[in-house]
């Protein structure tokens, strides 16, 4: 049987099993590629999406638990139209590869709606979960307290 | 052709001297142009191989794979520094798989000498035997060679593209050339009229490409500069299309497992619990494992795993123990390579206190963050493939053959890669999938590898063992004798790129070791091969990955020995051999305040590491938070010659850094019944934003020529972190990974 799921504000009828992980859901299934598989096991933070604004890993979510409206990286901004949170991670140029990013960047969002001036432990905390092999946090960090600066003169 | 690429091959494992009789043998096909693989688009040119232009606008090409590293921001500004485009004026693609596209300095790097003694005439030498690269098909991005590589190269097909651009206004306007400037991809004539590029494209590409000279750095507007990268708003938004996000219409999914015993073939496999699963498609055999189609990557990965399969022995030692008996067994037959040997190692100098040391590192997964993948398209006559590779001409080569086409009926497209670090070098992620393609004709498949399967069947950064003896005297190194053994990477690769078993010195094995600017009276590296047959391949840094670590961890037990500044010690050492070198040191002295003194609680070591050209020092602070130990700040001095874009140094330096603190606290791949004991990150972990120090960079340009900057940082992390750790705790590391010795914070 159909099941139905709302991404960035779009209502969607999957069928597939409900035990698939939502991660597989937006990729293969909805074509939402930007949110990434690298684990699989909530250790890299890679898949990471909001469900009703919490940050959680899509790769452990299953189709039939999502319990809100899903909200995907391609939901935040688009190359012509960034976010204040994205224009700050371009003003800091942080993407290498950029595998990591688009879960870097949902978490990040989750951080700055529930503590708008983190701090540098705030961020430790929030951010601990994800995973970047090519070493972008000293700029991440940065572009978190960035847009936190300018979220708060917007 | 195929007989001079043959030779030239041959030539290559042979030596450096064949090499360079190989260019002269075969100096007709390395000089001759390579075709231009652009078809010039409707409306429009192909200048050369790297710029088209049409109605849109201005094309680069930056055939370098993308991994990170922002090859194709620098590339590109390189071309268009001469062009006179500006960047929003342009779009960078990757292209096609071409000869036009060869590396005509992964070559040079090859060569056997220690690098920074290399006179102009060496570096001429070098530039001469890199282009037979061309005839040898080698578009291969790695060996921190791009810039190397690109430099006057890409400056150079700007300017002629200008200059020809130029030639087609002139003829229009019967004017002279010289009368006529470029400006902001447009040609302005003498009356300041502008005439756009895209409106000369048609006829500059009737004309022969005219050659320019390059201009001063003194006139560059983007080099030198920090550059927005070409990738970065595609990145951040999720649009950036990775090899695993390729989609195709009517695309399926499919997942693999292959034999954990590596190198071993499959014996049976029962598939009746996956045939009635979920999506499930079909079922394709590897040979050395299997792959399920289905309609989804996760069902195709349930259903894999629920395969039951009965797997061959690999050829390998069962565990971590007998693997490192076999490295070590290594050290008992003739050495493979003495790189280097000056003085006499034989007498201990009168009056020198001797010290020894013997070391051992494991073997490394590259952990990408993007899992192997393609994604390929059968149709009997032709094979499209989407892969995100650093070898397009190894990668097109080695699927045509696996499906039995020619390479020309292959179409490769390369695609970002989610990190590559040498892993994407390989072909057999691209191989699979095109294997499974080729059992469902006219169906696009894309096969994911899932993490576990990515970690253990990795051409892994090899295990090592070293033995070092030394002296010193009067607070100075007086003797170093060092031997080194390890699977060689480079000899097991260019078996299986070239398909010809290689022989001679391996520079690999003593990279970082050999070549060290120290001006040590009595100095000798021996490198020896290990007889192994773990897959093995090349890991950020390659060789100097492990010799940055194991080497300079030694220096830093001399220099306390002889009971001197370690910082101290290798300047000393450094500054009569290399003044750059030198200079780092120096460099990251002052940045960090090195006074040889740390408060209690707090430790401070420097790690040096002469790598790809580039001599880079490196500071480590740690300090003790209630026991644990926390990496708390770092400094990086490195010198790439000439600095191309300030900000992408900084990252790259940075990044390389914290790829080696991952591997130096917590990277080991070990072994047990055969198989690779790692499968995901929670046992293969990395440093996290919270455990990252603050640090700083300075790029110097002391040096004559450009280098490239993506692994040097690597190397000499790991030392420092480790002297600095003995620095605080008196614990001198002399294995890897260091969360076995020491808590740290995690």
């Amino acid at each position: 049987m159909p099941i139905s799921l709302t991404v960035n504000g779009t209502r969607h009828s999957v069928d597939l099993p409900e035990d698939v992980p939502l991660l597989w859901v937006l990729r293969d299934e909805l074509g939402l590629t930007g949110t990434k598989y690298g684990c699989g096991v909530a250790a890299c933070g890679a898949c990471t999406v909001q469900i009703d604004g919490e940050a959680v890993r899509s790769c452990q979510v299953v189709l039939g638990d999502v319990w809100g409206a899903v909200d995907t990286i391609e939901g935040l901004g688009t190359p012509g139209a960034l976010s204040v949170l994205q224009q700050a991670w371009a003003q800091h140029q942080v993407a290498q590869c950029g595998y990591c990013q688009s879960g870097q960047i949902m978490q990040a969002a989750a951080l700055l709606a529930e503590t708008p001036d983190p701090s540098d432990e705030e961020i430790d905390a929030a951010m601990q979960g994800n995973l970047c092999r090519c070493g972008t946090y000293p700029r991440i960090r940065a572009a978190i307290h960035s847009a936190a600066q300018m979220m708060k003169e917007a | 052709m195929a007989r001079i690429g043959k030779i030239a091959r041959r030539s290559f494992l042979i030596g450096s001297a064949a090499l360079v009789g190989g260019v002269a043998f075969g100096a007709y096909y390395v000089a001759r142009p390579a075709p231009n693989p652009l078809t010039p688009p409707e409306g429009g040119a192909t200048l050369n191989p790297f710029v088209m232009i049409d109605a849109n606008g201005v094309t680069l090409i930056a055939p370098r794979a993308e991994m990170g590293q922002g090859v194709h921001t620098t590339w590109a500004a390189l071309i268009a520094e001469e062009l006179d485009v500006d960047r929003d004026q342009l779009r960078v693609l990757h292209g096609p798989p071409a000869q036009a596209y060869y590396n005509s300095a992964v070559l040079g790097e090859a060569l056997p000498g220690k690098g920074y003694d290399r006179s102009d005439f060496a570096h001429a030498l070098a530039e001469q035997v890199g282009k037979i690269g061309k005839v040898m098909d080698m578009q291969l991005t790695g060996g921190s060679t791009s810039m190397p590589d690109g430099y006057e190269r890409m400056r150079a097909t700007g300017a002629s593209a200008r200059e020809t651009l130029k030639q087609a206004a002139a003829n229009r306007l019967g004017v002279d050339r010289a009368q006529l400037k470029t400006e902001r991809g447009a040609v302005i004539a003498p009356d300041g009229t502008r005439i756009a590029y895209p409106d000369l494209a048609v006829d500059a590409g009737k004309l022969d490409p005219v050659d320019a000279p390059l201009r001063p750095p003194s006139q560059w507007r983007l080099l030198g500069k920090t550059q927005p990268r070409v990738d970065m708003a595609a990145k951040i938004t999720g649009t950036a299309q990775f090899g695993i996000d390729t989609r195709v219409k009517g695309m399926k999914f499919a997942a693999l497992r292959m034999n954990p015993h590596l190198g071993g073939r499959m014996i049976r496999f029962d598939d009746s619990a996956a045939r009635g699963m979920p999506g499930v498609d079909r079922l394709v055999n590897l040979g050395n494992g299997i792959a399920v189609v289905a309609s989804n990557t996760w069902l195709a990965m349930q259903a894999a795993e629920a395969v039951e399969i009965e797997w061959a022995p690999g050829p390998n030692p069962a565990d971590t123990g007998a693997v490192f008996d076999r490295i070590a067994a290594a050290f008992d037959g003739d050495a493979n390579s003495t790189l280097r040997d000056d003085g006499d190692v034989g007498a201990l100098p009168l009056g020198a206190r001797e010290v020894t040391a013997d070391y051992r590192i494991p073997y490394l997964a590259h952990a990408t963050m993007e899992p192997m993948n393609a994604t390929a398209l059968y149709t009997g006559i032709k094979l499209e493939i989407w892969s995100g590779n650093q070898a397009p001409l190894l990668t097109r080569k080695a699927c045509a053959a696996a499906v039995g086409l020619d390479p020309e009926a292959v179409e490769l497209h390369t695609t970002y890669m989610g990190g590559g670090f040498g892993r994407r070098a390989e072909v057999d992620f691209s191989v699979y999938a095109a294997n499974v393609a080729k059992e469902l004709p006219d169906t696009p498949v894309q096969l994911t590898w899932s993490r576990e399967e990515d970690m253990r069947h990795d051409y892994y950064r090899p295990g090592a063992m070293a033995r070092f003896r030394g002296a010193v005297k009067d607070g100075k190194a007086v003797l170093l004798d060092g031997q080194i053994a390890a699977q060689s990477a480079t000899q097991q690769a260019m078996g299986r790129w070239l398909g010809m078993p290689a022989a001679g010195p391996d520079k690999g094995t003593v990279d970082g070791a050999f070549n060290q600017p120290y001006s040590i009276p009595n100095y000798r590296i021996r490198g020896y091969l290990a007889d192994l047959d773990i897959p093995v391949g090349f890991w950020r840094s390659v060789g100097a990955s492990m010799n940055g670590f194991l080497f300079d961890c030694f220096i830093d037990e001399m220099a306390h020995a002889a009971e001197a500044d370690p910082l101290a010690f290798r300047l000393a050492l450094a500054q009569d051999e290399h003044a750059p070198s030198a200079k780092v040191l120096e460099a990251v002295r002052e940045m960090s305040g090195w006074s040889g003194e740390t408060p209690e609680g707090i430790g401070r070591g420097v790690g040096f590491c002469y790598s790809f050209g580039v001599p880079t020092a490196t500071v480590i602070e740690v300090t003790d938070r209630d026991g644990q130990i926390e990496i708390s700040r770092a400094w990086i001095a490195a010198d790439v010659g000439t600095a191309l874009d300030p900000g992408n140094l900084e990252a790259q330096f940075t990044g390389a850094m914290v790829y080696g603190l991952s591997a130096a606290c917590f990277g080991e791949i070990t072994f047990a019944e055969g198989a690779v004991e790692q499968a995901n990150f929670p046992d293969y972990d990395a440093l996290r934003i919270h455990n990252t120090p603050v640090t700083e960079v300075k790029i110097l340009e002391n040096q004559m020529h450009i280098t490239g900057a993506g692994e040097p940082g690597t190397p000499p992390a790991m030392a420092a972190l480790a002297n600095a750790l003995f620095d605080l705790t008196g614990t001198r590391a002399r294995q890897l990974p260091l969360m076995h010795e020491f808590d740290l914070v995690t």
